[in-house]
């Protein structure tokens, strides 16, 4: 656990103080203290690039009243520093008379260890580790042209103080470990890229040399693009597979469902509460605590305990997903979603690990079932546009179906489609689901955290397909 | 207060002699900090106020050809000491690469000129919120608008970036920067659209009024949208979206993409990319520019560099350790472009919508459809038909799509250039695209 007044003139007891008086009339708010430790290490081009090692250590003090939020942030810890950013905040918020809600639910549940991962494993087994990947591949196959390897690891340490002197900790490890290789065949180039990470340490990962799997599947993603042909563009039916297309569900549903969209009537579900928003036989739960998983907590960075958050059941829309301020306003309680990427930044309400649970059909079932239309395996970025509710995302490996059978493969198209319709035209759910190999990152307002999703095979009738051939 | 040049160059200084004591035989170092005060409303009334003040340091140490690099929020002596410690004894079990280094001597920046980007000015928060309400109010004018929601933000920062051949140079910025966003609303559709405006003066930025005015009109127009049928269609891009392609294109002839053989515009150097109507020109040293750079992030002098003439590929966007294995000198675009733009063409806005019956006015992109090894691009998109040159209805929920290659050689260009950002663009008119609709 870190210390973090031991090199500063602060002690806990003025900390203590500088919360409790600042936060006297207002609603909510506390001081968040934050002590990262992260590495990266990139081999690219036959060569370690880079190894970066970065230490950061800082403070956000935050108060709200009613519905409006001061915050302040600095990476200097004294004395000074927090006064300064104390005298901000009253100077926003000239005269509260709000109520303070102490009430912190509390947890003994944990979801992953105490564990430094950048120090478990030395400089020199990680170099190896990415110079056998790089020879593997360039071994294995004379049409790589360009392989990039990288860890990242991370240990974030926070301590979250309430007014009273209520204190939460949380130590917090992720990893990551990323191939993307890029073919050239004929003059034609085309990039594979494959990742896996959650909150454990490397060995756990790359036991068993299972960084070969990695290595295999951004192998066959790429070589599967060799062969694609141009995508075909309109509507038509799309299966999707199984794991990491589920940032399908995350863009066109996830996003609308987050309480701040919906407070601020800014989203298209906010009037739907209770109503059908999805297809019989869909259900959707954002779960902060799955082990180790990539978008698990213990607690959020308010301090409240994540849950199992059930979204839509059996289509029908049930939760949206509370940090404290917007569950507060809305007149409900937090659902253990408040995040923020880091010190820096303000808590949003975000999701976890967003998963569609499991139906009773097969995927063969739905593949025979197409006359036209794309299977879609794998997926880069989405986007959604909260307001109008329309949202796209990219395939990165996805097949042409006619007559119920698997076609070629086609390039790299764009899926478009309205998020409070969409899940409406899904008309079959797998038996498969599954989680995603721990590699997302949600983008909102500016600030990325580390997010998870999952799901079975499924059968949308209608999207647009963003392709060149007409 | 912002830290000033002394103390930046103390902690930069400090951190170079540690690094030479240890054994480094070459360290270069960059020390910022940044204050910045934003102030954001909703709905007319206040929502959010956010200070922060960031310190930052990034050191590089070499042993020979041997590298590797820190970085930290945390300036206190004994911390820096730690870290280097740490960074030397990595950079010594880091492989060598024969690329590495610091850059050329005679290439480092000498003559530092004064390029006007940092304003003392300060407002008030409640300066800000005074700026926020007249904005606010203007927005919601109609009552069509439900939703409105604005920002101000004022950015002060100062650098030192400091190496062990001598460089030391920095300089302070600042940026104001005011943006609306504004929700519309009529029994058919609920529509988003903003506007914003950012400059390193606070006198430059646009009125709230104004502001305010052009987000609201923005979003109302883009209620009732249709979804058009698949076509190829000629596509004109917004500015705010064409800009956009010049970023891509600068990423594509970007030495580290062109060194790692992962850009579709390798090897492109002095052949016909574009249409030859088209000039690519980045300027660094535009007085009060949003992306005026008196150095690159390395120290290296940084001149203006024609990249595209009548459609043909001049230069590539060059640093010192891609440039080395190319074997080309830096340019100074270690970071990226300055002021990019294209040059005005001949066409005026208004001959431009009428240049063919029927058009797609695209004002808005989402998605990541970009892919800078094939040229492919496919994204989702929202904009207006065009029939006659008049505006005729918003169409959204399609998809636009084609490939870089073809695009770039199809464009035509109004003359209606205008240096609002670091990355300017007129109007553009791209022929052959295919739209997946309906």
């Amino acid at each position: 656990m870190s210390n973090f007044f031991d090199k500063s003139d602060l002690t806990r007891k003025d900390v203590d103080e500088i919360v409790s008086e600042t936060l006297k009339n207002c609603d909510d708010g506390e001081i968040y203290f934050e002590n990262s430790k992260s590495e990266s290490i990139l081999l690219d081009d036959n060569k370690i690039k880079s190894s970066n090692y970065n230490s950061d250590l800082g403070f956000g003090f935050r108060a709200i009243s009613n519905d409006v939020v001061a915050y302040s942030h600095s990476n200097e810890i004294s004395k000074d520093a927090l006064k300064n950013s104390a005298e901000n905040l009253k100077s926003t918020l000239k005269s509260t008379k709000g109520t303070y809600n102490h009430e912190i639910p509390k947890t003994n549940n944990k979801f992953y260890d105490d564990i430094n991962p950048i120090e478990q494993k030395t400089l020199d087994a990680k170099l190896e580790v990415l110079n056998k990947v790089n020879d593997y591949l360039r071994k294995k196959d004379s049409t790589v042209k360009q392989v990039t390897a990288s860890f990242s690891g991370e240990q974030k340490s926070i301590e979250i103080i309430r007014s009273g002197g209520e204190a939460l900790t949380d130590v917090r490890p992720l990893i990551r470990f990323n191939v993307s290789v890029m073919l050239e065949k004929n003059g034609r180039k085309e990039t594979g890229v494959y990742g896996i990470g959650g909150r454990q340490s490397y060995d756990d990962y790359l036991k068993n040399d299972n960084w070969k799997n990695v290595c295999e599947e951004a192998l066959r993603i790429a070589s599967v693009n060799l062969d694609s042909k141009p995508a075909p563009a309109g509507e038509m039916k799309v299966v999707l597979g199984p794991g990491w297309p589920a940032i399908l569900i995350h863009e066109a549903i996830g996003h609308g469902l987050e309480g701040d969209f919906n407070r601020k009537k800014t989203s298209a579900f906010h009037d739907l509460m209770g109503q059908k928003v999805a297809s019989e036989g869909v259900t959707i739960v954002d779960d902060g605590t799955i082990d180790k998983r990539r978008g698990s907590l213990t607690i959020d960075d308010e301090g409240t305990p994540t849950e199992r958050t059930v979204l839509i059941e059996n289509g029908i829309l049930k939760n949206f997903m509370q940090d404290r301020l917007n569950a507060r306003l809305m007149n409900t309680r937090s659902t253990g979603s408040g995040r923020r990427e880091n010190y820096k930044h303000i808590v949003l309400p975000r999701m976890r690990n967003t998963m569609m649970l499991s139906g009773n059909q097969t995927q063969d079932e739905m593949i025979k079932s197409v006359d036209r239309g794309i299977f879609a395996v794998s997926f880069g970025g989405g986007q959604v546009d909260i307001t109008s509710g329309k949202f796209v995302f990219n395939c990165t490996e996805a097949y042409e179906i006619n007559n119920g059978k698997i076609g070629s493969p086609i390039k790299g198209a764009t899926l478009i489609g309205d998020g409070p319709s969409i899940l409406k035209e899904v008309s079959m759910v797998g038996n498969d689901m599954m989680m995603d190999p721990g590699i997302g990152t949600c983008g909102k307002a500016g600030q990325g955290v580390p997010v998870g999703v999952a799901q079975p095979s499924i059968l949308i009738d209608k999207m647009t397909v963003g392709g060149t051939k007409l | 207060m912002i830290k000033d040049q002394e103390y930046l160059k103390s902690k930069a200084s400090y951190c170079l002699d540690l690094a030479k004591k240890l054994g480094a035989t070459d360290a270069s170092v960059t020390v910022g900090n940044s204050i910045s005060e934003t102030v954001s409303f909703r709905n007319k009334v206040l929502d959010e106020s956010n200070r922060s003040d960031s310190l930052a340091i990034s050191i590089e140490t070499y042993i020979d050809k041997k590298k590797s690099s820190i970085s930290s929020s945390n300036l206190l002596a004994d911390n820096l000491k730690t870290l280097i410690e740490k960074c030397f004894e990595t950079t010594k079990i880091t492989p060598e690469d024969e690329f590495n280094s610091l850059p050329d001597k005679e290439l480092l920046a000498k003559n530092i000129k004064d390029l006007n980007l940092y304003d003392q000015s300060h407002l008030e928060n409640d300066k800000k919120i005074d700026y926020l309400k007249e904005l606010e109010e203007t927005a919601s004018i109609d009552k069509k608008i439900i939703n409105t929601e604005s920002g101000f933000t004022e950015n002060k920062s100062n650098f030192i970036l400091a190496n062990s051949d001598g460089f030391c140079n920095g300089y302070k910025s600042s940026s104001f920067t005011a943006s609306c966003v504004t929700v519309a609303k009529n029994e058919n559709s609920m529509e988003r659209d903003y506007e914003f405006t950012s400059k390193c003066h606070l006198s430059d930025i646009s009125n709230p009024l104004e502001l305010g005015k052009v987000a609201a009109e923005q979003t109302i127009k883009k209620l009732s949208p249709k979804k058009i049928g698949s076509d190829k269609i000629s596509i004109i891009f917004d500015k705010r979206i064409s800009k956009g392609f010049l970023s891509f294109f600068a990423g594509a002839i970007s030495a580290s993409s062109i060194a790692r053989g992962t850009s579709f515009l390798k090897d492109k150097v002095n052949q016909q990319i574009f249409s030859n109507s088209v000039n690519i020109t980045d300027k660094p040293d535009l007085i009060k520019g949003m992306g005026s750079k008196c150095f690159d992030s390395e120290g290296v002098k940084t001149e203006t560099l024609n990249l595209v003439n009548s459609g043909i590929l001049n230069n590539y966007l060059i640093d010192t350790y891609n440039g080395k294995k190319l074997n080309l000198k830096s340019n100074g675009r270690s970071g990226g472009s300055t002021n990019l733009y294209f040059e005005n063409g001949k066409v005026s806005y208004d001959d431009l919508l009428k240049s063919y019956s029927k058009i797609l006015y695209v004002t808005e992109t989402i998605g990541h459809g970009t892919n800078l090894v094939t040229g492919d691009y496919s994204v989702g998109a929202t904009g207006f038909l065009i029939e006659d040159g008049e505006f005729k209805y918003p169409v959204n929920e399609i998809t636009i799509a084609g490939n870089f290659n073809e695009m770039f050689k199809n464009i035509t260009l109004a003359n209606d250039l205008e240096f609002k950002y670091s990355v300017n663009s007129p109007t553009m008119m791209i022929d052959g695209m295919t739209v997946a609709g309906k």
